[in-house]
């Protein structure tokens, strides 16, 4: 008896690997985002495209072979300090390729572990230059701080006829630190003066940030930080009453702002790498796919706009399969080789990239908050030289 | 220097100060009487402001979801004392601390699988959250009621301490355990009443803390419990009227140095911001270092001390 039951366990045991030899291939493609944390909200909004992405085209044709295409993720909690060993999560996973991670600070520390491995990494929202500075493993499908900082700048000086502006950034913050010094260093060429603060992590209080703003007599409000921040000085702002417009980065499309401002007296610009409609075919399709699942729609904010981030994260995938299919093979090296290759043209615009490995974009488009109907409008395409 | 330049300060420092003390009774009171840092005190500050979005979510009426929100927090303040230091009573004092460090990850988890680490929008209250102007700085009408609260409060306090049968029994236990235990004083049930007082408090807190800091995570707690333990060592830990001038202190202090580069500016002492703002949290950490090399006892606090 005992001989027979030994028998069919061992053959149970069997049957996964027999199931195994029949299937399609797989490859892997690493997702590195904050599921929780300060960034928890953005990084969760941008994996819903890589997401919506995988739902529209499971699999790539590598090499000849049909191979179906898993995303294997890894939460690197917003923080620079849990960003190394989520790294070393995919890179143990076997990835060909990485994706992300919103956010500057947490790329720039899990940069050397892909390195080590060998494993390229395609960055959907992170924005500062060090990202892919002095390597050649890391590539970004978005814009530069130093343009997005240009353009904010000019448009508070020119559009916004403002002079002075005050800039809050977040202490040991890549993203915003960098951002407040390319938006200081572009305000104050063109003649503008600027007075810059930092806050410590885990503030909530930015009363007294903003009180500091109205007695300097600052006319607009430059605050490029994560969710968790600019949602409370949005609310604050509005319950202070201050006179001047908030200026956001990228980090502040989301409806969390919106909700945020909604049926408030602020004013809000932000600059951002797509606004809603520019493709409308990937927007009904997006809509439709969150709308038929719940816990899409709680990640994406409880409904169903479509943020800039979540259409960057599907173009970041769609750059990943291209890379693949270039590449014709799973192998990481050849990844890396094939990305400088890649001509895409997504949602947000065509994406090739240059000798550092950041994608040759020109313009940025401005969107405002509009409080009644608790929508981002369009403002206008702002391009830099 | 002109007045109306230090006021927004004084507001913003006035309300989170008293938002801190709420916080600081509920340490001062269980160190008074266990002798125990109940370092999950803050956490149940942040989980409070949790059931109060969850509550509300679920369509729950405003005059009964708040309530309702303050009395489940008080129900987990006095589960978390049965279930975790309870039966620990007898143990080393290490060992109930370490457990008090467990219960405050534990919440934290707890809260971060529940929301999934997104940020919750705490929902706005009425009248307290309506925006209103003082000497022509505006401000959320919670600056204004949170000192009065908070003083109305700890008057009921000293009050309940002092001339109640329960609030004789609290001072006896925390003059001596063993022999207030042998003198017939339920000994659980002050120490329930301790958490449950304490719970409530930091409920009301949070209610008044939420609606100035509408965002809700899992780390919400950290840093209010932090600086408001900072308050209650700062008082001289184990006194009630020492936690509240403490936590005073403290948000006033650390609400002016955020505002210390303007104010030096326009009195002409400075020509330009020195980014001093930056400093206002290592304020708070330094003063306990000074305190505690200072005067170990704090402001109010008894002679002697307990190592923990």
């Amino acid at each position: 008896m005992k001989k027979i039951l030994a028998l069919v366990l061992v053959l149970l045991l069997a049957l996964p690997f027999a199931a195994m030899a029949e299937e399609t291939p797989t490859v892997k493609i690493g997702v590195f985002e904050p599921a929780s944390g300060d960034s928890g909200a953005g990084g969760k909004q941008e994996m819903l495209g890589m997401q919506y992405a995988n739902y529209v085209q499971p699999t790539v044709d590598i090499g000849g072979t049909t191979y179906n295409v898993e995303l294997v993720y890894a939460d690197n909690q917003s923080s620079t300090s849990t960003a190394p060993s989520a790294a070393q999560q995919l890179v143990s996973e076997g990835v060909s390729v990485v994706l992300g991670s919103y956010g500057s600070g947490v790329s720039i520390a899990a940069s050397p572990i892909f390195e080590d491995a060998g494993i390229p990494a395609i960055g959907v929202t992170c924005t500062n230059p060090a990202v892919t500075e002095g390597n050649t493993h890391y590539f970004r499908i978005c814009f530069l701080d130093p343009f997005q900082g240009t353009v904010l700048a000019n448009y508070a000086y020119n559009e916004l006829g403002a002079t002075t502006a005050y800039c809050l950034a977040e202490l040991g913050n890549d993203y915003d630190q960098g951002l407040a010094h390319y938006f200081q260093e572009a305000f104050q060429a063109l003649g503008g003066t600027v007075v810059t603060e930092s806050f410590p992590t885990g503030t909530a209080d930015f009363t007294s940030y903003l009180s500091t703003a109205t007695a300097l007599n600052a006319q607009v409000f430059f605050a490029p930080c994560s969710l968790a921040y600019t949602s409370q000085i949005v609310d604050q702002a509005a319950a202070q009453g201050v006179t001047y417009p908030l200026l956001g980065s990228d980090t502040w499309d989301s409806n969390v702002i919106t909700n945020a401002a909604a049926g408030k007296n602020v004013t809000i610009y932000i600059t951002t790498f797509y606004q809603e409609g520019g493709s409308p075919e990937f927007d009904a399709g997006i809509k439709e796919w969150m709308n038929a699942n719940p816990e899409a729609l709680t990640n994406n904010g409880g409904n169903d706009m479509v943020s800039a981030v979540t259409a960057m994260g599907y173009d970041a995938y769609f750059v990943a399969l291209q890379a693949l299919e270039l590449a014709g093979s799973t192998d990481a090296a050849a990844v890396n080789e094939a990305l400088w290759n890649v001509d895409y043209t997504g949602v947000s615009g065509q994406i090739t990239f240059n000798e550092i490995g950041d994608a040759n974009r020109d313009s940025a488009y401005i969107k405002t908050a509009n409080t009644t109907d608790n929508v981002w409008e369009f403002v206008t395409v702002q391009t830099v030289e | 220097m002109s007045f109306s330049t230090v006021l927004p300060y004084l507001l913003s420092g006035i309300s989170v100060g008293g938002q801190y003390a709420l916080i600081a009774i509920g340490y001062t009171m269980v160190y008074g009487i266990l002798r125990l840092i109940n370092f999950a005190h803050g956490d149940v500050f942040m989980v409070s402001g949790i059931l109060m979005v969850y509550l509300n979510a679920s369509g729950l009426p405003l005059y009964i979801s708040l309530p309702l929100s303050v009395l489940l927090t008080v129900v987990i303040g006095f589960v978390i004392e049965r279930v975790a230091y309870k039966p620990l009573r007898s143990a080393p004092r290490m060992s109930i601390m370490i457990s008090a460090i467990g219960v405050s990850y534990l919440l934290q988890n707890l809260v971060l699988y529940i929301t999934g680490g997104l940020n919750q929008v705490y929902p706005t209250i009425p009248w307290i959250s309506q925006s209103i102007s003082v000497f022509g700085a505006t401000t959320r009408m919670v600056t204004l009621v949170t000192p009065v609260l908070v003083v109305i409060l700890v008057l009921a306090l000293v009050l309940l301490i002092n001339h109640t049968k329960v609030g004789m029994a609290m001072r006896a236990v925390s003059k001596d355990f063993e022999t207030s235990q042998l003198m017939g004083v339920k000994i659980n049930s002050v120490i329930s009443v301790t958490f449950i007082i304490g719970s409530f408090l930091a409920a009301i807190g949070s209610i008044l803390y939420f609606t100035n800091y509408t965002t809700v995570i899992q780390t919400s707690g950290a840093m209010p419990g932090l600086k408001a333990f900072v308050a209650a060592v700062f008082g001289g830990i184990g006194s009630v009227p020492g936690a509240v001038v403490g936590a005073f202190i403290i948000g006033i202090c650390e609400s002016i140095i955020k505002g210390l580069d303007l104010i030096l500016l326009q009195a002409g002492v400075t020509t330009q911001m020195l980014g001093l703002s930056t400093f206002s949290d290592a304020f708070t950490f330094a003063l306990l270092i000074v305190i505690l090399i200072v005067k170990p006892t704090g402001l109010f606090g008894e002679k002697t001390t307990d190592k923990v």
